[in-house]
């Protein structure tokens, strides 16, 4: 589990994240949501140690992380943020592989390819993990980095704004894919994500950021409603039920 | 396998321009010229690696492929030293002073500098590693202007013993200095490879560095201090010749097309003697000392440095 303990952090005088205190459930998907600047990515990079806090906790499996070595959490807890420009010579390949320096610290062994297969396998890039990134569109190489986190084979996986750059098919492919990860393998996936449809189809819990401060959370059906999200995102939304799926309609 | 015929090609080139080097107009005296001219080489592979190494470190440090570690305003440190130990002691205290001492004392100001701007930085944490270029490149400008203040008000005379040693050259090496440079760089190269296996991870950036479980600050500062000592000593060895990584890192990197250090380090060494190496014996054969070994790689390197621009302002 994940414990966040009143978290603060700020720039200057301007509170970024101001008070946080939540609890990630283990083997779920757990989706941020909120408008821009409420404080989501700050929250995910101090979760995932990327950003130190002011002030409050974080521990996972009940250890602080910043009192754990970097090299221990990295074998527990995974962070993807969302710019990713490289301008490095690396294939798929390479890329996926750098997942493994946590074990293997740059010496790969039978094993790690095995992981490596596996996570190339999981994001459907076996037909282009030999091409380097620069010759990939940005919904490729975000795919690529994904995979190198899941190779990473990680407890814990943070992925910030994942579905930038991707179109449908490619969005679902990789919601459906951390859907596996949760049901089949029992990883706790953390997400900031935009889209609010794709949040309350793929998730198990929500938590809504505004402000800085947590303004909902709860399971899918309690923070899905009209009213929650007015107060989170101040606008008006219809909520409709499809195949058993809450759909927020905004366009007024 | 192709890899490996790029090193044997890169070998023969460093192999053949030393031995072009030593051989050259060898004339009669072969026993007087050839211990001169293997000391003479032996400075110019020496500065040639520490070069090489500093700029492939400090590039996968900030992630910049067209910086070099002068913009921590070394080379101009220098420089004021050199400058303001003639205008208190005179001009003879260049050429009587012991070379051994005003190596110590080139090194130390400069490692000296380099730790407390590091210091600096690192003491707020979150502080963003181009906030350090700036501030070199502010310190470097102001020790340029208060070096040329001081030129301007000494003797023309002292002044002229100075621009020797604005220019790197390889014309006027002590073997006690080149020692004493030998034994640090072998200390300082000895402990960077406690920290080769980061540098690949670290050209992923910070936040991924971090991710994969290297303790980011923790090696990001000692890789910059390991850079600041290597630059010291070929600065102090030679004079300011920091340029000439810039042109021999990216030319490892076209030619081996890799992101592997294990394989670069190598690479950008043997481009490094090569290019020194045959630069020299440019100097000495053709030009006939008539120029200065760096105002040759500072040509070649500005053209080449235009030549990066151009191409990364088209991607």
């Amino acid at each position: 589990m994940v414990e966040v303990q009143s978290i603060s952090k700020s720039y200057g005088l301007k509170a970024v994240v101001d008070d946080v205190s939540v609890n990630i459930q283990k083997g779920k998907i757990t989706s941020f949501i909120g408008p821009n600047g409420a404080g989501k990515s700050t929250l995910l990079s101090i979760i995932s140690r990327l950003m130190s806090a002011d002030t409050g906790e974080v521990l996972i499996d009940g250890q602080k992380v910043n009192e754990t070595k970097n090299r221990d959490l990295a074998k527990k807890i995974a962070i993807l943020k969302q710019s990713n420009h490289l301008s490095l010579r690396l294939s798929v390949r390479d890329l996926v592989s750098f997942g493994r320096f946590p074990y293997s610290q740059g010496k790969l062994t039978k094993e790690d390819h095995v992981y490596i297969d596996e996570a190339i396998r999981y994001m459907e890039l076996e037909d282009m993990q030999d091409r380097y990134l620069d010759q990939l569109s940005g919904g490729q190489k975000q795919r690529a980095f994904i995979a190198m986190t899941i190779a990473q084979d990680t407890e814990y996986i943070l992925l910030d704004e994942p579905l930038n750059n991707l179109d449908m098919k490619h969005s679902v492919q990789i919601m459906k894919v951390l859907r596996r990860l949760a049901d089949d393998l029992g990883k706790t996936i953390l997400i900031v994500i935009h889209d609010i449809n794709f949040a309350s189809v793929y998730s198990d819990y929500i938590v809504a950021l505004k402000d800085g401060k947590i303004e909902a959370q709860g399971t899918v059906n309690e923070i899905i409603t009209s009213l929650t999200l007015k107060q989170v995102y101040g606008m008006d939304m219809s909520i409709q039920e499809i195949n058993n799926q809450k759909i927020c309609v905004y366009f007024s | 396998m192709r890899e490996k015929s790029k090193f044997i090609l890169l070998i023969v080139l460093a192999a053949a321009s030393i031995a072009g080097y030593m051989f050259i107009e060898l004339g009669p005296n072969w026993d007087y010229a050839l211990p001169r001219r293997a000391e003479k080489i032996a400075a110019i592979v020496l500065t040639g690696t520490v070069i090489a190494i500093a700029t492939l470190l400090f590039q996968t440090v900030t992630n910049n492929r067209i910086l070099t570690p002068s913009i921590i305003g070394l080379d101009s440190l220098y420089m004021l030293v050199q400058t303001t130990l003639v205008f208190f002691l005179g001009s003879t205290s260049l050429t009587v002073m012991n070379k051994q001492v005003n190596f110590a004392i080139s090194i130390g100001f400069m490692v000296v500098f380099a730790l407390i701007l590091y210091r600096f930085l690192f003491r707020r944490e979150g502080q963003n590693i181009y906030f350090l270029l700036l501030l070199g490149l502010i310190f470097g400008t102001f020790f340029g202007s208060f070096t040329s203040f001081m030129q301007v008000l000494i003797d023309p005379n002292e002044f002229q013993i100075i621009q020797d040693r604005m220019f790197a050259s390889f014309n006027n090496i002590q073997t006690e200095v080149l020692v004493m440079a030998a034994v640090i760089t072998a200390a300082v190269l000895l402990y960077l490879t406690k920290f080769v296996k980061y540098l690949d991870v670290l050209s992923l950036g910070k936040e991924t560095a971090i991710n994969l479980g290297v303790d980011y600050d923790y090696t990001v500062k000692r890789l910059l201090v390991i850079v600041a000592i290597l630059i010291s000593v070929a600065t102090a060895l030679v004079g300011p010749i920091t340029f000439l990584g810039l042109l021999v890192v990216n030319v490892a990197y076209e030619m081996f097309k890799t992101y592997k250090h294990s394989v670069l380090i190598f690479a950008s060494v043997l481009v490094s003697i090569v290019a020194l190496t045959a630069g020299q014996v440019l100097v000495e054969h053709v030009f006939t000392f008539s120029t200065q070994l760096s105002v040759i790689i500072n040509f070649v390197g500005g053209i080449y440095f235009i030549y990066l621009l151009l191409r990364e302002s088209k991607t």
